[in-house]
């Protein structure tokens, strides 16, 4: 986190149903156990009806706009590669990106009606280099035994970018946030997020 | 108090907690179905109800005030439409416990059908509104408002909207208050409550009065801040605005008005004074820009670069006040050629069949708010109007009586079963008492569900979810004098087309009901479908794309040249993802190749 006071933009989107939103939240009270103002802001009216789910996530010392503008995003979080790729220009030419590696088509492709965009990870790492960070959270969930968990694997890979946010804050947060029967798994794909991260790295 | 994230409705629910409200109603619309779901879920001392409509939610409430007891109302912009006739003489009567009326706007029209600002009402209505921008000022506006409501005898409005009470930021609670005995209702005091000729004449001089105390309390009431940084600029603002502004502009002197109205002036005459250059940033209208330069003042800008219309978002408001000086971030992808991502109607929706039929039929059909209206979209393009809530009864009664026996069989309204509770009754009655001969459709899925779940009286629960009496929707068609009553099973398509088909032909008022399709998203009533799943044989597809007409989120089409077994060729293959297939047979019953069938294991 920045010593300078400066406000930290992340952006987070998907599809409705992957969870985007549980995950802005286990951040959200990461960051405020950590002692920072947060403001996050989503449009979220029709997600259950399959639309696409974004969420505008700030924190620093003192927070005023929940809305990033376009071009100042430090940190795409991004759940489909489809919703990876529409907010490309949202983020700072040394951004940081991470891609949850999944399809979800929307209706005109389903239709044949347009293509699902090819190489979003060529087209990232040509503006962002290594800073793109393509993770298999569907293979990891699946090995966890659930594929609901996808979300929180992406969370723990966003953790690597904060190392001096201690990883019990996001295992109490994960705790606040889930009914109980839902810890186990979820800490152990926060986990598997963050191991993921490293070897990507 | 431990600072906690909520959700600015969720703050809003709690300040009514802990402002000791007694009574709640609402009815549902985003962005403010929250509010009243959170009092019902988490505070068991405030009585709260989904109400039929906004009219009734506020009189309701303003029974409670009347009482003694502080009550609160909650709808969204459009609802304060519906609303607007109790509140109008609210302002009047004034109140005795404290009567809160909450609006939550949406610029940019996220998930309304139309982007009316709010603040309007407060100067037309005569009574203050105050703008929260945060979750915190949520509470905390929504813990004076009730204090206002009373002190100055008045409904008090607070505006929200979609970035406030859909966001979730940092909250430190205050000390509740205990709920009190309503003092009670007091026949003596009906000079102030029967606004008859006589007594309107005498609230009107009290209505004045109140406006001007309160112009003058604006000048100290604490929601108004003014921060002197620099004295070369600075910028008046309310509510999310203010935060977005503040944020690009944080050395710029600042006036954030709390309160939108009655504003405060000696405040406004200090800053003009303090400031050399002062800039107005609103979203949409220029409700303070008028009222300023009314008051004699010049600002530098205003409404001559920031937009009237959509969200005031943090990149507009600096493109508009910096000008050439703007940097437009880099393009890299042009986000108008990726494949948009709409919402699309659930897969199994009941909504689709009986769309797909309407389609076929090539009905004009007047739709209504609620997710049918999904179905204006291609592939399915069967709503052709959207207005209000119960516009499209009365709207095809109209278009009917303006085209004669032309238009038989060729017109009907649909609306979904809250929707027709909340304001499709009247019209109906009007149909059947101007011998018209519409022909109205009731989906009745067996919940609001485009808000996310609410009840309403013809589910047969409450808020709360206790069992309660349910409304019967053929009764009341019966009662209303509506001879041709029809129910109907979406999902079976061919039987659906004939009886609407029949209905439409008929020249008299005829009502349609849809029965055994609840919302899919519905938990405690399911539709039992023969299959679970169905499948496509890759022998028999031609791929004539037929299916894809109904455009379900479980279709999809291959393109991969070949040919079905018995040799016709074919461009590609439709597929069926067995993991979003619910079995509602619907695109079997359209593949004239038998190339769709269930997976029977």
């Amino acid at each position: 986190m920045k010593k300078n006071g400066k406000v930290t933009n992340i952006f987070l989107s998907g599809v409705g149903g992957q969870g985007a939103i549980l995950a802005s939240n286990i951040l959200g009270e990461a960051f405020l156990n950590a002692g920072y103002d947060v403001k996050k802001a989503e449009v979220h009216g029709m997600a259950q009806r399959g639309g696409d789910v974004t969420t505008h996530f700030r924190c620093g010392k003192k927070v005023y706009s929940p809305l990033i503008k376009q071009g100042d995003v430090e940190f795409l979080i991004s759940f489909e590669l489809l919703e990876a790729i529409r907010y490309i220009n949202w983020v700072k030419p040394e951004g940081k990106i991470i891609i949850n590696n999944q399809t979800v088509f929307p209706p005109a492709v389903n239709l044949g009606l347009m293509e699902y965009p090819k190489g979003v990870d060529v087209t990232f790492k040509k503006y962002f280099k290594d800073n793109v960070h393509i993770i298999d959270g569907q293979d990891i969930a699946r090995n966890l035994g659930n594929l609901q968990a996808a979300n929180v694997v992406i969370v723990g890979a966003f953790s690597s970018f904060f190392p001096e946010l201690k990883e019990e804050l996001f295992v109490e947060a994960i705790k606040t946030l889930l009914a109980p029967k839902l810890h186990d798994l979820n800490i152990r794909a926060f986990y598997e997020g963050k191991k993921a991260m490293e070897h990507n790295v | 108090m431990k600072k906690q994230i909520m959700q600015g409705n969720a703050a809003i629910a709690r300040a009514a907690s802990d402002a000791g409200v007694s009574v709640a109603a609402a009815y549902p619309g985003t962005p403010s179905s929250e509010i009243l779901r959170d009092i019902a879920n988490t505070y068991p001392e405030v009585y709260a109800e989904w109400a039929p409509n906004e009219k009734v939610a506020l009189e309701v409430v303003s029974g409670a005030s009347f009482a003694g007891a502080r009550a609160l109302a909650c709808m969204k912009h459009v609802g304060l439409n519906v609303a607007a006739d109790p509140l109008m003489t609210l302002a009047y009567t004034g109140v005795k416990g404290g009567l809160v009326i909450l609006v939550a706007d949406d610029p940019y029209s996220h998930s309304s059908q139309n982007e009316q600002d709010s603040r309007n009402w407060t100067r037309f209505g005569k009574v203050p509104m105050l703008e929260p921008g945060d979750s915190q000022e949520c509470y905390d506006f929504m813990r004076e408002a009730f204090d206002l409501s009373e002190r100055f005898d008045t409904p008090v409005l607070v505006r929200s909207e979609t970035r406030v009470s859909h966001s979730d930021t940092v909250v430190e609670l205050g000390e509740p208050l205990e709920q009190t005995k309503p003092v009670g209702l007091d026949k003596k005091e009906w000079q102030k409550y029967v606004m008859v000729p006589m007594n309107v004449r005498a609230a009107r001089i009290r209505v004045e009065e109140r406006i001007r105390k309160l112009e003058t309390y604006a000048d100290e009431f604490k929601c108004n801040e003014m921060e002197i940084k620099d004295t070369k600029i600075g910028f008046i603002a309310s509510g999310v605005t203010y935060n977005c502004t503040k944020d690009i502009f944080p050395e710029w002197s600042s006036l954030k008005l709390g309160m939108v109205w009655p504003l405060p002036k000696k405040m406004i005459a200090e800053f003009f004074n303090k400031v050399e250059k002062v800039v107005i940033v609103e979203e949409l209208d220029p409700f303070f820009e008028t009222e300023i330069r009314a008051m004699g003042y010049k600002p530098f800008h205003g409404k001559d670069v920031i937009p009237t219309m959509y969200e005031l978002t943090p990149d507009i408001i600096e493109k508009s006040l910096k000008g050439s000086e703007y940097k437009a971030p880099e393009i890299r992808v042009k986000p108008e050629d990726l494949p948009r991502r709409p919402p699309n109607l659930c897969v199994g929706c009941s909504h689709r069949p009986l769309f797909y039929a309407l389609n076929k039929l090539g009905a004009f059909v007047f739709g209504d708010i609620g997710c049918y209206t999904l179905a204006a979209a291609p592939p399915l393009s069967a709503i052709h109007t959207t207005v209000c809530m119960g516009a499209g009864v009365a709207q095809a009664h109209g278009a009917m009586k303006a085209l004669g026996k032309e238009a038989l069989g060729k017109v009907c309204s649909v609306l979904g079963d809250s929707t027709f509770l909340h304001n499709g009754l009247t019209p109906l009655m009007d149909i059947v008492y101007n011998k018209g001969n519409a022909t109205t459709i009731v989906v009745d899925n067996r919940i609001t569900g485009m808000t996310g779940h609410q009840e309403h009286p013809g589910t047969g629960f409450t808020i709360r979810g206790e069992p309660t009496n349910m409304v019967d929707y053929e009764e009341i068609g019966r009662a209303l004098g509506v001879k041709s009553i029809r129910k109907v099973d979406p999902y079976k398509i061919n039987e659906t087309m004939e009886a609407l088909q029949e209905e439409m032909d008929k020249d008299e008022p005829s009502l349609v009901l849809c029965v055994d399709s609840p919302c899919m998203l519905l938990r405690r009533e399911k539709r039992q479908f023969e299959h679970s799943l169905y499948t496509i044989d890759a022998d028999k597809c031609r791929g004539c794309k037929v299916c894809l007409n109904i455009s379900c989120p479980a279709i999809s089409w291959r393109e991969n040249a070949g040919e079905t077994i018995d040799g016709h060729k074919r461009k590609g293959i439709v597929y069926i993802n067995p993991d979003q297939c619910v079995g509602c047979q619907v695109c079997q019953q359209l593949c004239k190749f038998e190339a769709i069938n269930p997976v029977t294991q």
